[in-house]
């Protein structure tokens, strides 16, 4: 399984996803510079989180039309797989390669701290391992995190199993208190139709080496390596 | 010519911040405030000789392409000639 991960200016976490591809699951994993046009053959590709350009206009309006993106576009139509975390995220929706858009955070602050996500849909290829609504506590930081669809692009989201994770209390229920952003519906990540594409808010990348005390990242990459 | 741009969330997009401000100038007094939307102002100048019809469809394409996320805000401009 060959991973990719790009680097824009200001990405900041890509550090932290090529260490637990690399070193951690002992995949081939190697840099992606956002200027590269020519990409080789990738299994997955991943969008890591910062703040690329600085988060000017928008975060990831900017990134959405480096160079890289034109060839991740044609990957992505091809059913190349993408993880696009936090800043990743943003990118993937500015690109319209996922439904929605992210918001400043409800309290207008930004927002650090460990949270709990519920496990809506574990038939894609980033959660076909974990228990049907399970519970993972992953951190969270970001400032740009509240998500937000129209109504009726929510129901179509929610028809096609395309909402992933959702924000909930340590027994998995949705309430508003469990909601640190504002999000429409808790929403944490949103899939594409194909599943082939994932956004996500929390950091797997932060909790998935065995070094370190927490591990619920790691039904996440364990499901993307599981699903080849 | 010179592009005076205003960004602002569209209808039924929360605005955290306009609330805030509502809130805050309710406080001081000012109740006839019905509601406030916090937004983006840009100046974009244009190249001296850019006829207003190619400006107005130039900044709007810009607007749509890059400068609004068309999902949650909305955009209005004007073009007057540079000082």
């Amino acid at each position: 399984m060959k991973c990719g991960v790009v680097v824009f200016p200001g990405s900041n976490c890509d550090r932290d996803c090529y260490h637990v591809l690399k070193q951690v699951y002992k995949l081939d994993a190697q840099w992606i510079w956002h200027k590269d046009l020519r990409l080789e053959k990738f299994d997955l590709i991943v969008l890591p989180g910062g703040f690329s350009y600085g988060d000017y206009l928008r975060p990831g309006a900017i990134a959405r039309f480096s160079p890289v993106m034109k060839t991740l576009m044609d990957y992505a139509r091809t059913g190349g797989r993408i993880l696009g975390i936090c800043n990743g995220f943003q990118i993937l929706l500015e690109a319209g390669l996922l439904p929605g858009a992210l918001m400043r955070n409800r309290s207008q602050t930004f927002i650090c701290k460990p949270v709990y996500v519920r496990v809506e849909n574990n038939r894609t290829p980033f959660t076909g391992q974990c228990a049907e609504k399970a519970v993972l506590q992953i951190p969270i930081a970001h400032a740009d995190g509240r998500f937000f669809v129209s109504d009726a692009d929510l129901g179509r989201l929610e028809d096609n199993g395309q909402i992933v994770l959702r924000y909930c209390d340590r027994n998995g229920e949705t309430t508003e208190a469990a909601n640190p952003n504002g999000s429409v519906g808790n929403i944490a990540a949103v899939a594409n139709e194909a599943k082939t594409i994932l956004g996500m808010m929390p950091h797997p990348e932060r909790c998935a080496d065995p070094l370190w005390a927490d591990l619920d990242g790691e039904p996440i990459f364990q499901s993307l390596i599981q699903s080849f | 010519m010179l592009a005076k741009i205003h960004v602002t969330f569209k209808d039924g997009v929360l605005d955290p911040q306009g609330k805030a401000v509502h809130h805050a100038l309710a406080d001081l007094g000012y109740k006839e405030v019905q509601a406030v939307n916090i937004g983006k102002y840009m100046e974009i100048r244009l190249a001296d000789g850019i006829s207003e019809d190619e400006a107005q469809s130039r900044i709007e394409e810009m607007c749509d392409k890059l400068l609004t996320n068309p999902i949650i805000e909305s955009y209005r401009f004007t073009l007057a000639p540079s000082e």
